[in-house]
């Protein structure tokens, strides 16, 4: 698994104390370079503006209340959306996991689906829903739905055969065995879908708030484009990047408070 | 391992190393014996086992006979070694009697009814939960008994008696592959149970690790009086352990040994080694015989 890979070499090599710190070092040089640019004319700030000018502009929308506003409603349908998928990936991937049956009823058809790719029913979902919120609720929900589905499917297919067997030789019950080995087994393999799932969250709400909304950080961006606000347009693709960055973290969080079992979690 | 070198040599060596074991005595070549009657009575120390009898047990797997009619009695508390060469059924007559398969045909009966928890295994790989603390992992081993209200009491006396008392609250993958199978051990016995199926629990530990992992087996055995079935691949083991070793050979008991030394065994001395290598000829001739 690379996740594990990255994250054990992430452990064998950290400086002590400012390990926290190192992962913005190239972030702020960035800035940095890009503000010196800026100011000395090397990059005409038509073309991009200078970060000092995208902040001004994420000032003055903050002050309006916009900028909360739209993120807001991005966030909502971005949550709502990612449970709604999510719930429903989770359930087809533990029913097609467990049963048999499940699986050969309803898993050909999940994989002709899933390569589909969702945003080319961006017309056809404006159709049905118009540019209304189930619209994007409906492709976020549809883009989360596969990683998690096939990774909680991947997950408890993959459980150690022999631990099932210890499990049943100790009288486990099927709700048992399900609660203490075979979700916490497959636990691993849901986070990687979980973070590939935040990832596609991400994409589909953007797009879908470009092509069809009336608020949302799309929404805003499009708007800025219409009014040649290009500081506002940079600064909602920082956005994008903060929340991207926001999720990940919040899904390793998560990751490491559950699995602090595993051999690349433990606290040494 | 000399021992085995030495055991290629000619018949007529043989026949001296009987005389370097005079406590112990070959009781069945090949399966035409029914002695076994009166060896019930041999051993009548222990009392928490069970015993056991197998009658015609054959298993096949697809064209493959693997178990070609078992006979077999097991005096309540004696500790059994099985051995054997590789794909010889051992194996599968242990997972038999641990009821993880069915037979094709015959019948394993325990003389009493037998409760699951009376019945335990241990397997070669410790199969803990790697999500659970090693507590927990030893609760499992309390079957229905994990929701009673003394189940960590238990499982803590349980971990004591296999030393690993101070390592309760770790998590399996901190530990040494000994360490593992001492957690498995106290996972097995945490439900007292009356039979103990050993399915080469030793054989993926190193040396050292082996012998005093065949120490603390051999005492909880000593101490808790459960009839002890024990697969394994190496002799030197079974005679040090067992009451008894069974030689299968194609799927029949080929040899069935009893090794009357005394307990505490010293190891390496020249009786055990002698039966040791006695029962390695027999391995070893039916190889040169194929």
């Amino acid at each position: 698994m690379s996740l594990i890979d990255s994250v054990s070499f992430q452990r064998n090599f950290r400086l002590p104390r400012v390990d926290g710190l190192v992962q913005w070092i190239v972030p702020l040089a960035i800035i940095v370079v890009w503000q010196i640019a800026c100011v000395t004319g090397l990059v005409p700030t038509r073309v991009l503006p200078a970060p000092s000018d995208v902040a001004l502009a994420g000032w003055k929308l903050l002050l309006s209340g916009e900028l909360v506003r739209n993120i807001w409603v991005s966030f909502w349908r971005a949550s709502i959306g990612f449970l709604i998928g999510g719930s429903i990936g989770f359930a087809f991937g533990l029913a097609n996991g467990l049963s048999q049956l499940s699986a050969k009823l309803t898993d050909t058809t999940l994989q002709m689906v899933r390569n589909v790719p969702h945003l080319a029913l961006i017309p056809l979902v404006i159709l049905w829903f118009g540019i209304d919120e189930s619209a994007k609720l409906f492709l976020v929900a549809l883009g989360v739905f596969f990683p998690i589905y096939l990774n909680t499917l991947h997950g408890i297919r993959t459980v150690d055969p022999q631990l099932i067997e210890m499990g049943r030789i100790y009288g486990m019950t099927d709700t048992e065995l399900f609660r203490r080995v075979i979700f916490p087994g497959a636990l691993p393999s849901i986070f990687v879908g979980i973070r590939f799932a935040l990832g596609i969250m991400w994409l589909t709400l953007i797009v879908a708030e470009t092509i069809a909304a009336s608020s949302g950080l799309g929404y805003m961006a499009m708007q800025a484009r219409e009014f040649m606000l290009i500081d506002v347009v940079v600064l909602s693709i920082l956005i994008y990047a903060l929340l991207g960055k926001l999720a990940d973290s919040a899904s390793r969080v998560l990751e490491r408070a559950t699995l602090a079992w595993h051999p690349a979690y433990l606290k040494r | 391992m000399q021992t085995a070198l030495r055991t290629a040599l000619p018949e007529t060596e043989l026949a001296s190393r009987v005389d370097f074991a005079p406590h112990a005595r070959v009781v069945r070549e090949g399966r035409q014996d029914e002695r076994q009657d009166e060896r019930q009575d041999e051993r009548q120390v222990q009392t928490g086992g069970l015993p056991l009898s197998i009658r015609g047990l054959r298993k096949s797997f697809g064209d493959n006979e693997v178990l070609r009619g078992i006979d077999l009695h097991i005096p309540a508390g004696q500790f059994v070694a099985i051995v054997g060469k590789s794909g010889c059924g051992k194996s599968t007559l242990l997972r038999l009697i641990a009821g993880l398969e069915n037979s094709d045909a015959g019948s394993i009966n325990f003389g009493e009814a037998a409760k699951a928890e009376d019945i335990r295994v241990m397997f070669q790989e410790p199969r803990l939960l790697p999500w659970a603390r090693v507590l927990s992992n030893v609760e499992v081993g309390l079957g229905r008994d994990r929701a009673s209200t003394d189940a960590h009491v238990r499982a803590e006396k349980a971990l004591a008696e296999v030393g690993l008392a101070d390592k309760r609250d770790q998590w399996p993958s901190v530990l040494s592959g000994g360490q593992k199978q001492r957690v498995a051990l106290a996972r097995a016995l945490v439900s007292r149970p009356r039979v103990l199926a050993l399915d080469e629990p030793l054989g993926a530990l190193d040396a050292l690790t082996r012998i005093s992992m065949q120490r603390l087996l051999e005492r909880v055995w000593r101490d808790q009086g459960f009839t002890a079935i024990l697969v394994t691949h190496d002799v030197a083991e079974a005679v040090a352990l067992a009451d008894r070793v069974l030689v299968i050979e194609e799927g029949r008991i080929a040899q069935d040994v009893v090794v009357n030394a005394g307990r505490p065994r010293a190891r390496g001395s020249v009786e055990l080694a002698g039966l040791e290598g006695s029962i390695l000829s027999h391995l070893l001739s039916a190889d040169d015989r194929t």
